[in-house]
């Protein structure tokens, strides 16, 4: 399989601060990787790298290279960031629907990204809440404000959200961190579907979430990654004590 | 641990005290500013210590201060326009006598000391002029609250000429003040914006005398010859000025309404492929609505209220019905004007505490106003 993403000696500073020290890592297209290690230790920061999230934040500097597709994201006109933030879809740690109806947000990537025909798009919605398992429950109040849905339904509508622009790659960051057993089975079992079409990055604090759904599993810590490998050699046969002291529960 | 127990109630009562007398405080003075300014109403028009003298015969009970001055400046000559016979109208401005001046002529009007006359005219009897109200304190157009035999006092040139400069200065202020609080709280980097906020907040702390002066020198002249006008202090000098003012409240109050926009709403946004400008548009500035309006409000309030830069650069005419190319008097600028030279207690001192009042239950409303939109946001 091919490589979707690639990171080779990436590093990145928050103004004094060494938060990545020189992450090479190749992701294969349609697959599930997750992320962990203990908090702090760079986990989002790494995973903002390819939708450049991070670029957001005063004073950070980025050197290396992050390559989608073979090509340098990093090196790309600043015009076309936009572009790769289409492509590249995120669900955030948090549920964050904006304070408008369930509909509008779905309906959002898409009117932010010039398209007005209004059947495309609602087709697009219908789809897309549908592929989040969240249709049923939403679709007779689809005008209705999405504050009025629980946090587990808000972060579903938020992975719809983030599937209606057809991105090729999602990163989550912890998404079912803030939610309860059920709703984190529903997310899991998302994540399973989405990965035929999808390459899919996921941050995750919760072990048995990361042998659940991930076919590969990075393990980062203080800004270093460890060891990356398939999940099922992680969690079996770590080739680093590191990596076997976290999963054991040693620390962290 | 003792002494906590012993001094605390003591803290707390001194709090008690101090919130219920400035409470006290504040009720007093609108007490004051009320009972001032609504008696007012019912006095008559006419100068304490006068009476207006008409001859027994005249068929003309009444007449308004607007009739009498129409009279004295010679606008009606005949008493038949004030509904009486066909005769001329004889206008004696303090005669001599009045009621050897009134005998010989059943057409006279006269205006003169009430305290000689008690119950010793033969052929003048005083004539009722009709007393203020407060309808007709609003509706009256004109505003002469100095004039003799009986005074002007319609608010309506002031308040239209109030609203109309606080009008234009939101007009010119909003735009601009929203622009720059988005472009601080969302495109400047992080050191101009350290420099730039502090610097705003304290142009909110200039004394008005000196936005006023800055007018004078500079945005009266301007206005002057970009509109080639005879005279520049007029009431969109006094709308620029009053925008200025009003620009770091608006600026820092829509800034910080802006800056509430949650960073997670933002980051949803651009996550998506939205420009910056699409975020802002769509995402920061709908969420900070209710607070951008209430900095509107308040940009308004502080342009209604403003007094001395008003004074200065506004022209202080009372012209009706007031345009922006023309002087125009505010309420604020007419009771600072005029009060030095009211005297303490008469009517103009009365009127220009009704004044007062209505502005009080503008700014009073525009409050309320404010209150509401920002309950709203919660
Ligand atoms: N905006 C920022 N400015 C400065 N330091 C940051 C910022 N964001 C994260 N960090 C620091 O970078 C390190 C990595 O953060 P993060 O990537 O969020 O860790 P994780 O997601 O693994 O918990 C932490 O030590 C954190 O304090
Ligand atoms: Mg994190």
């Amino acid at each position: 399989m091919a490589n979707k993403l690639e990171t080779i000696d990436v590093h990145l500073h928050y103004g004094e601060f060494h938060a990545l020290k020189g992450i090479s890592l190749a992701i294969p297209d349609h697959s599930v990787t997750a992320l962990i290690g203990p908090s702090g230790c760079g986990k989002s920061t790494y995973l903002r790298l390819f939708n450049r999230m991070n670029d957001l934040i005063p004073y950070t500097k980025i050197t290396g290279q992050v390559l989608m597709d073979g090509e340098d994201i990093y090196k790309i006109k600043s015009s076309k960031i936009d572009h790769l933030r289409r492509t590249v879809g995120m669900v955030f740690q948090k549920p964050n629907p904006f304070p408008k109806s369930i509909f509008e947000n779905v309906a959002y990537g898409l009117r932010v990204n010039g398209i007005s025909d209004n059947s495309f798009i609602e087709n697009q919605v219908e789809k897309t809440l549908r592929q989040a398992a969240l249709w049923e429950e939403v679709k007779d109040k689809l005008k209705k404000s999405a504050f009025e849905l629980s946090g587990g339904q808000q972060q579903r509508l938020c992975i719809a959200r983030a599937l209606a622009i057809e991105p090729t790659v999602i990163l989550m960051d912890e998404p079912a961190s803030a939610l309860d057993p059920i709703s984190t089975g529903k997310i899991e079992d998302l994540i399973f579907e989405l990965k035929d079409q999808y390459t899919i990055i996921i941050v995750t604090h919760n072990m048995q979430q990361a042998g659940r759904v991930s076919d590969y599993t990075g393990f980062f810590y203080l800004g270093n990654l460890i060891e990356f490998d398939k999940t099922k050699k992680i969690f079996t046969n770590p080739s680093k004590q590191e990596t076997e002291n976290y999963i054991t529960g040693r620390f962290g | 641990m003792r002494i906590r127990r012993f001094t605390e109630p003591i803290f707390e009562s001194l709090i008690k005290i101090c919130g219920y007398s400035s409470g006290f405080v504040v009720l007093l003075i609108i007490v004051f500013l009320f009972k001032e300014g609504i008696s007012f109403f019912g006095s008559s028009p006419v100068e304490e210590g006068f009476t207006m003298y008409v001859h027994a015969s005249n068929p003309v009970k009444d007449l308004s201060a607007a009739q009498i001055k129409d009279v004295f400046d010679q606008k009606i000559t005949n008493w038949k326009a004030l509904g009486g016979a066909d005769q001329p109208i004889d206008f004696e401005f303090l005669p001599k006598c009045i009621d050897s001046y009134m005998d010989s002529l059943p057409g006279s009007l006269a205006f003169f000391p009430s305290a000689q006359t008690d119950g010793k005219l033969k052929s003048a009897i005083p004539i009722k002029i009709d007393k203020i109200t407060v309808g007709k304190f609003l509706s009256d157009t004109e505003w002469f609250p100095t004039s003799r035999p009986a005074a002007r006092m319609g608010v309506m040139p002031l308040l239209l000429g109030t609203l109309l400069v606080s009008f234009f200065a939101i007009i010119i202020a909003l735009p601009l003040g929203l622009a720059a609080s988005i472009y601080l709280a969302e495109i400047a980097d992080e050191r101009i914006r350290k420099i730039l906020k502090p610097v705003i907040e304290l142009l909110a702390g200039i004394p008005s005398v000196v936005y006023g002066f800055f007018g004078l020198v500079v945005i009266v002249p301007l206005v002057q010859s970009t509109f080639n006008l005879p005279v520049g202090e007029t009431a969109l000098a006094g709308s620029i000025v009053l925008a200025i003012m009003a620009l770091p409240t608006i600026i820092t109050v829509s800034e910080d309404a802006l800056r509430t926009t949650p960073r997670a709403m933002k980051e949803a946004s651009l996550a998506l492929g939205a420009s910056q400008w699409q975020t802002i548009r769509l995402v920061t500035v709908p969420y900070a609505a209710s607070g951008i309006t209430a900095a509107a409000i308040l940009g308004i309030g502080r342009a209604i209220g403003e007094t001395m830069a008003a004074l200065m650069v506004t022209g202080n005419s009372a012209i009706m019905p007031p345009t922006l190319l023309q002087p125009v008097r505010t309420i604020p600028a007419t009771i600072a004007a005029e009060l030095g030279e009211a005297p303490f207690g008469g009517l103009h001192f009365q009127a220009l505490f009704a004044l007062g009042c209505l502005l009080f239950i503008i700014t009073l409303i525009i409050n309320l106003l404010v209150e509401r939109v920002s309950a709203k946001r919660n």
